[in-house]
């Protein structure tokens, strides 16, 4: 019993809620009695969570030890993150540890939706035990195998030794034996303390698949192959919900290469994550296969998106944010009778276009439909929802779906939808079931990506006479995710208002957040930090923009405006939502965002003297439990042109598993942000879009990405307080910090991004 | 019939001589660690040597590599010691690793022409390579590490 509740307190405090000690997820065999599942965190996601250690580790006679990794790799270092936690409680030498990566199988593995900045927050604690098991049916092995108690046998750094005795032996000799032993309750696990840790916290651990990225021989969605694969490639409706209305392959066929032209059905819309349809040529190589395409004659039909036009749908939201309030989505005290009496008013609105999410990698899956069974190799964050999708186009049951998740070429929420993986087994099954690889071009992964949304957010505060807000008013209008589920929804869902709008944590006594009317006209989706980028742009720059207002330094108006330390629960302030995590567990702390802005300003030297047309700028924003502060410093030429010398970047996403990658994450939210501050664009006209490939949306380079980027970690490495995430709260503050950093440089206040022109004379 | 080197084999070619290199490399040679990321010379993931000028494989016709020696990725060195390789492992360049290949060439290939590359060099070669991960903080610093000098 103490035993019991010394677990179930560090259980409490980690991250699983009380009562997921006795959860059942209906492992077979699993000895804990069925509970329904909490409403948070893990517990909440599809699927739930696994800590059985059968699933994810493996152990060679030899001594090989495979983790089996079930989230995907997209460049967040998840591989080598995980696997660092297993073999870590496992006791394990690192260098004899590989990893496996899983198919799509959530029934066994748990969850496998890798977004949300989700993997090590849920599963840090399950993967810990998992080794942890793994380590005491070593224990045991040993044990029985010499007559002795379990209690005299230590496991360290892949042996087993008997205290007391001069015996021992490798983890590889006792694997069988261990593997017949019983898996131990989790209750009775001892799991290491912080000091014990060998490799979670490590700065040092390289990169998992290193020798194979310095060796080209790594395997991403695109680079899968199987004896006699087809490529393909399609042409796809221009506009969202048009459709084939007659085509001519005559000239196509005629390609040297090309096998067979096949119509592809448009699907109704709203369309979720259903292919688009189209014309696909179907060929011996992938050349052959765009040549095909490119002499394709195709008119397309409709398309009831085809006036789409990005200059008249911003002014038809700019339309929307003044006249018209929206439905009231947190209300505190009374802004609109308080921003009448203020001292001083002051109102901006900020615009965001749609982004590309635009990975290196641009979707590609092969499949294969073989005995009625459907096998793909696909570069999928989602790999159940593949797996699901896939079995529900094929007329087979899940089980007959096999998705092996290859390398991804970065994802950032595109490759959550399995739209191209849907198109090849389309293809496998028109060519009586022949493996078919899909490409997209970078032209198809711009003009038919689910885009980042576009939206346009007022702000209006009310100063008393010191310059403090006294009231907060802010409509959001931007079409929703909603819109890829649903027909024609208006408003944006609990989620994304939950992204830095509901929870917005400012010391205001009045405070309204109002939602316009909205209407999507283009596939909206996921991209990296979501709703965060246009509320953080928003926020941060109009507390800029107040300070300037008030005649203040921007620094000490934001942490004014922030106010004292506090937890705050979120659903006070109107935000039902809190990342799927229980709010108890995750108040927001704006103790911890102050320390942040602390940390970055400091380390930036805020305050000091900057040569002409040169200028610091700040933002900080809380995103996926995760504080970060973002200090930029650019110089503005004459000519208009930016250049970022340095950023300097503070997070507090919590205790580190892996420092070097949480670094890495936040210096490619720095590159990432500075594009969508500066260059990054998709525009439509005629409902089309109107850039076709890095000339015409532009991304950061080497020339125009900061030159140096510098990630302060801040906090304290309790690993018994929940985690925060790390692939996506980088982001937000960094356009913001752009921002304000060329208004200090240049007196310019840039509102709708990116920057592009605006600064040239 | 085409005839070219890769990464020191022979090679010959029947097919459409308009075949960018790129396709030839990885769908008929299934040397996959040469990239797809444009296919108009703007990302660099396609990056490889032609007779060791770096070359964008993705719009070279067959025919423009008749008689050439082409090394990729894979065959930069038959060990993973290019002082370039050590260098991303070391400082764990990577992030997904898609762009790695062609940024990597890119580099062999400026340090071969400059040993010593400035920030300036750097800037100016190394940005015909997109990385959307932005690594690119680290691929300078990898550069400088493989040329011997002192990062900042």
């Amino acid at each position: 019993m103490e035993h019991l509740r010394n677990v179930s307190r560090r259980a409490v405090l980690m991250g699983m809620g009380a009562g997921a000690l006795v959860l059942s997820i209906g492992l077979p065999g699993a000895a804990q009695e069925p509970e329904p599942p909490l409403e948070f965190g893990a517990d909440a996601m599809p699927h739930g969570w696994r800590d059985d250690p059968t699933i994810f580790v493996a152990i060679d006679p030899d001594g090989t030890v495979t983790v089996t990794v079930h989230r995907s790799e997209m460049g967040q270092g998840v591989r080598v993150s995980m696997a660092m936690v297993v073999a870590d409680e496992l006791e394990a030498d690192w260098n004899r540890v590989q990893v496996a990566q899983a198919p799509g199988d959530e029934p066994r593995f748990g969850n496998q939706d890798t977004d949300g900045s989700r993997s090590l927050r849920h599963f840090f604690q399950p993967m810990r035990r998992a080794g942890a098991a793994a380590r005491q049916m070593l224990r045991e092995a040993a044990a029985a195998e010499w007559g002795v108690p379990v209690e005299e046998i230590e496991a360290q750094n892949h042996m087993l030794r008997h205290v007391g005795s001069d015996r021992s032996v490798g983890y590889g000799e006792m694997a069988a034996r261990a593997a017949e032993a019983e898996i131990p309750h989790r209750q009775s696990l001892t799991l290491k303390t912080p000091e014990q840790f060998r490799y979670i916290g490590r700065d040092d651990i390289g990169l998992i698949d290193n020798p194979d990225i310095v060796m080209g021989t790594t395997r991403y969605g695109i680079d899968a192959k199987a004896d006699g694969m087809l490529y393909a490639v399609i042409a796809r409706p221009p506009v969202l919900g048009g459709r084939v209305a007659s085509h001519d392959d005559t000239a196509a066929l005629e390609v040297p290469g090309v096998r067979r032209v096949v119509v592809l059905e448009a699907p109704a819309l709203p369309s979720e994550f259903q292919p688009l349809g189209g014309v696909a040529v179907i060929a011996d190589n992938t050349w052959a296969a765009m040549r095909g395409r490119a002499a394709l004659q195709i008119e397309w039909e409709g398309g009831e998106h085809g006036s789409y036009d990005s200059e008249a749908f911003r002014a038809e939201l700019e339309r929307a944010a003044r006249e018209g309030e929206g439905i009231e989505v947190r209300n505190q005290g009374d802004a609109p009778a308080a921003l009448k009496s203020a001292a001083t008013r002051v109102e901006a609105e900020y615009y965001i276009p749609h982004l590309a999410q635009a990975p290196m990698e641009p979707p590609a899956a092969l499949a294969q439909i073989r005995d009625g069974k459907c096998e793909v190799w696909a570069c999928v964050q989602a790999p159940q929802v593949t797996r699901v999708r896939l079995a529900e186009k094929l007329g087979l049951t899940p089980e007959d779906v096999t998705v092996n998740v290859t390398l991804l070429g970065g994802g950032f929420g595109r490759k959550s939808k399995p739209d191209f993986v849907l198109e090849a087994a389309v293809l496998s099954r028109e060519m009586d079931g022949a493996p078919v690889k899909v490409t997209w071009t970078r032209e198809d992964d711009l003009h038919h990506s689910f885009f980042h949304t576009v939206s346009l957010e007022r702000l209006e505060a009310g100063l008393d006479e010191s310059g403090h807000p006294v009231a907060w008013l802010h409509r959001t209008a931007a079409p929703t995710i909603g819109s890829i589920f649903a027909p024609d929804p208006q408003q944006k869902l609990p989620f994304e208002l939950g992204m830095g709008l509901t929870n917005m944590p400012l010391d205001v006594p009045n405070v309204r957040a109002e939602n316009p009317q909205a209407q999507a006209h283009a596939r909206i989706g996921w991209y990296r930090s979501v709703s965060n980028i246009p509320h953080a742009f928003a926020i941060q720059s109009f507390i800029a923009e107040l300070a300037h207002e008030a005649g203040r330094d921007p620094r000490d108006y934001l942490l004014e405006v922030i106010g004292p330390a506090r937890h705050i629960n979120p659903i006070e302030m109107g935000d039902v939502w809190n990342y799927g995590e229980d709010p108890a567990r995750y108040p927001l702390d704006t103790g911890r965002l102050r320390r942040v802005i602390e940390v970055a300003t400091e380390a930036a030297g805020w305050g000091r003297q900057m040569p002409a047309r040169s200028g610091l700028g700040l933002a900080a924003h809380y995103s996926f439990l995760t504080h970060v502060a973002v200090v930029a410093e650019v110089e503005v030429s004459e000519a208009g042109d930016v250049r970022i010398p340095r950023v300097d970047i503070a997070v507090d996403c919590g205790a580190h598993v892996n420092p070097d990658r949480i670094r890495s994450q936040m210096e490619g939210a720095v590159v990432m942000g500075t594009g969508q501050a500066l260059m990054s664009q998709i525009t439509f006209a005629d409902g089309r879009v109107q850039q076709d490939n890095f000339d015409s949306y532009l991304v950061p380079r080497m020339e125009t990405a900061p030159r140096q980027i510098r990630v302060h970690l801040v906090g304290a490495q309790d690993y018994d307080r929940p985690l925060g995430g790390v692939g996506e709260p980088g982001l937000p503050p960094v356009p913001p910090a752009i921002i304000n950093a060329i208004f200090a440089a240049t007196g310019q206040r840039i509102r709708h991004l990116p920057v592009g022109d605006q600064l040239r004379a | 019939m085409i005839e070219l080197t890769v990464n020191g084999q022979s090679q010959r070619f029947d097919g459409d001589p308009d075949m960018p290199l790129l396709w030839f490399l990885r769908d008929e040679l299934g040397l996959t660690g040469t990239k797809f990321g444009c296919g108009a010379a703007l990302c660099g993931a396609c990056m490889v040597h032609i007779d060791g000028t770096p070359s964008f494989s993705c719009i070279t016709p067959l025919s423009v590599a008749e008689g050439a020696e082409v090394t990729t990725i894979e065959g930069l060195s038959p060990d993973g010691a290019h002082p370039v390789q050590v260098a991303w492992r070391e400082l764990n360049v990577a992030q997904c690793g898609y762009c790695q290949s062609g940024q990597m060439m890119q580099a062999a290939a400026l340090l071969a022409e400059t040993p010593q590359p400035t920030d300036e060099d750097i800037d100016a070669v190394m940005s015909q390579n997109l990385c959307r991960c932005g690594t690119y903080p680290r691929i300078r610093a990898a550069i400088k590490r493989a040329s011997g000098q002192e990062e900042g």
